[in-house]
């Protein structure tokens, strides 16, 4: 085929397509994400050259003792974690797109983000005195009450996508209506809180956090990538997906699954981050086409190099003051969006 | 329960739901937070003593309960479906209530401002300035593309509640001052409001109602539409018309209510088919029901603190509405 490389590994056995194309993106916007990540880790009260967080990142000796110090143990963690979650709610939402066919599937809407938001607003509005170590717990919680609550109701016999999508927004409207609630009647400085943990912000994250979220996206990234020949079958409609020999049902649990461990882990470590989820995977769509071979990576470091980026951005633009990362995802992301949007108006 | 087929099982339905929300309506006029009997309710209107229980009746009750059923009737979910041939279109999601939202918060960081009316008039001003933006993005480079406009509004919403949300965490005054009204809430709205509206609602009704058979048309898709001799442009454009005219004055009434706009249409589907000619008053007068009946809720459950509708809706509306769509949608 004109313009895809073929890799074959191991002597043939294994055989990898590559889209030069998907390649080319992927590495930009790693780099991009990269970047990110050591001007954000540069940046703050005792501000770092680049090329000295670089050389602190891999171990190397420089000039300040500090350095190693400062950028490893404090704000790496933050940075990575900013990635991570990003590349999370981004494969959740590229995976649910193409699973249910509808462009407008996210995370959010599905009432995972909304379940994981009503345990950790209830805990912060309704039990001020309880330590905030508990609202990771509590979010995952919420978030995985919803999702099963969503499978057991969905599932009749099979699961239907569009079953699946309308459960999930009765869901959702249900856990945002208590949300509200909360919203509405609790506290005024509590409820300043909740909102900030409701927009999604990476501040203040060591490594505990990393260490607890790396686990699942070791276990689920993998998953969902490694399924998108599936995800494509799939996205032809349950009949041609037979057809094409996919073993529907189980695909698609695996696939729901994949994503809703995705983003509750991801939502339980920052908060409910919008966009990424929703936008992300449209962002990488306009970047390499609908072929979830390639979508599915591009997605992950777009998220990745948002949230790090919005990051960076919330950091310093109003410095000292810090704007939480989910507000300035959407403000990062939305006009580079509709830009690409705007770019690809011909077709 | 079938999907009604013929004409005048429709029209039995219609009809049964009109006694349905009249009932709703009455009900709404006997039950609130001062203890009411039902004698002195019909008493009010029979026979006007001016005493402070007909004063409630009169002054508060029964417009309070009109302008839930025209709030109800006017999110305009099911056009914004029809349209983008999107099961998940709403004014919520593509942005026009974020656009409103956006702007009473504004207004009340910027300026000030305070009182309903005023709100009122910029969420409607929001309201339209975000659609007639999402509807130019979804027109970019010519025709509008239902797939670009949805992902366009989207986004745009993201936009919007972002910045909306960064004033609420950084100025707790207009927090406080603005969380009931986000939450969306038919209390304390005088007739006066209702009467500003109403016009505008009709217009965007009727129109909605007139363009039914050509948004069926729409939903089969484009090329359809235009080899049945659909000028699809104008239809679209109408569409969005009718749409900013309804969501707009809902949403300037009653602040951002979701669920109602994206469920209601489902549930209208379900029982009357894929006939927007059905869909559409049967949207209006089931998302009328349900706000009606939100709002009793929302007044009596934990009388006499009031919660605001907008809860209510999702907490009455959505273990409805999941019962049906596990019973309804096959495969």
């Amino acid at each position: 085929m004109r313009g895809r490389a073929v890799v074959r590994p191991w002597g043939g056995r294994v055989s990898v397509r590559l889209d030069p194309r998907s390649v080319v993106v992927f590495v930009l916007l790693g780099l991009a994400a990269f970047a990110g990540v050591v001007a954000n880790v540069g940046v703050g009260e005792y501000p770092i050259a680049p090329l000295d967080v670089i050389r602190a990142l891999f171990g190397i000796e420089s000039g300040d003792g500090n350095y190693g110090f400062i950028v490893n143990v404090l704000r790496l963690p933050r940075a990575l974690v900013a990635v991570l979650v990003g590349a999370a709610l981004a494969v959740s939402g590229a995976v649910l797109q193409g699973l249910t066919r509808n462009d407008l599937a996210a995370p959010d809407i599905v009432g995972v983000n909304a379940g994981a938001g009503l345990a950790a607003v209830t805990l912060i509005v309704a039990f001020p005195s309880v330590s905030a170590v508990f609202l990771p717990p509590a979010a995952f919680g919420g978030a995985l009450v919803v999702a099963v609550l969503l499978y057991l109701l969905a599932w009749r016999g099979s699961s239907s996508p569009t079953r699946l999508v309308l459960i999930g927004v009765g869901l959702s409207a249900v856990a945002t209506a208590l949300t509200t609630f909360m919203i509405t009647f609790g506290d005024i400085y509590q409820v300043s809180q909740a909102l900030v943990w409701l927009t999604g912000s990476v501040y203040g994250r060591s490594w505990e956090q990393v260490l607890t979220l790396l686990p699942w996206l070791a276990v689920f990234m993998p998953l969902a990538l490694l399924r998108f020949r599936h995800l494509n079958a799939l996205g032809l409609g349950d009949e041609v997906a037979t057809g094409l020999g996919a073993r529907v049902e189980l695909e698609r649990g695996l696939l729901v699954l994949a994503s809703v461990a995705l983003a509750a882990s991801a939502v339980a470590t920052a908060g409910t981050i919008g966009f990424v989820g929703l936008m992300a995977p449209h962002i990488a769509r306009k970047l390499v086409g609908p072929a979830h071979g390639g979508l599915l990576p591009v997605s992950a470091m777009t998220g990745g190099a948002t949230v790090v980026l919005a990051d960076l951005v919330g950091r310093t633009l109003f410095a000292p003051v810090e704007i939480p990362c989910g507000i300035v995802t959407a403000v990062v992301g939305a006009p580079f969006f509709l830009y690409l949007l705007y770019r690809t108006r011909k077709t | 329960m079938r999907v009604l087929r013929s004409r005048s099982a429709l029209l039995v339905g219609l009809v049964g739901c009109s006694a349905v929300l009249f009932l709703c309506l009455l009900a709404s006029v006997r039950f609130g937070a001062a203890r009411i009997g039902t004698w002195d309710v019909i008493l009010a209107f029979v026979d006007y003593g001016g005493s402070e229980d007909d004063l409630i009746i009169r002054t508060l009750r029964v417009p309070r309960a009109l302008i839930a059923a025209l709030v109800g009737s006017a999110l305009a979910g099911a056009i914004m479906q029809g349209l983008t041939r999107n099961p998940l279109s709403d004014p919520g999601i593509l942005g026009i209530e974020a656009g409103a939202a956006l702007a009473v918060v504004g207004s009340v960081f910027l300026l000030g401002t305070s009182s309903l009316t005023t709100y009122a008039l910029f969420a409607f001003a929001g309201a339209a300035i975000a659609a007639v933006v999402v509807y130019g993005l979804g027109t970019l480079g010519g025709g509008m593309n239902p797939m670009k406009l949805v992902v366009a509004g989207a986004a745009l919403a993201a936009l919007l509640s972002s910045l909306t949300t960064a004033v609420l965490i950084f100025n707790q005054r207009t927090l406080e001052e603005i969380r009931f009204w986000l939450a969306g809430s038919v209390a304390g709205r005088d007739l006066g409001l209702l009467l500003q509206v109403l016009p505008y609602v009709s217009v965007g009704l009727l129109l909605a109602f007139a363009l039914s058979r050509q948004i069926t048309a729409l939903t089969l898709g484009e090329d359809v539409a235009t080899g049945l001799g659909q000028r699809t442009a104008w239809v679209k454009f109408f569409s969005v018309v009718a749409v900013v005219l309804l969501a707009g004055s809902a949403v300037a009434i009653a602040g951002p209510i979701g669920f109602v706009g994206l469920v209601v249409p489902h549930v209208a589907r379900f029982f009357v088919g894929v006939d927007y000619r059905w869909i559409l008053p049967y949207s209006a007068l089931l998302g009328a029901v349900l706000l009606v009946s939100a709002d009793i809720a929302a007044r009596v459950v934990l009388r006499p603190q009031e919660l605001p509708v907008g809860i209510m809706t999702a907490l009455v509306g959505a273990p409805f509405f999941i019962y049906l769509a596990r019973e309804r949608i096959k495969g």
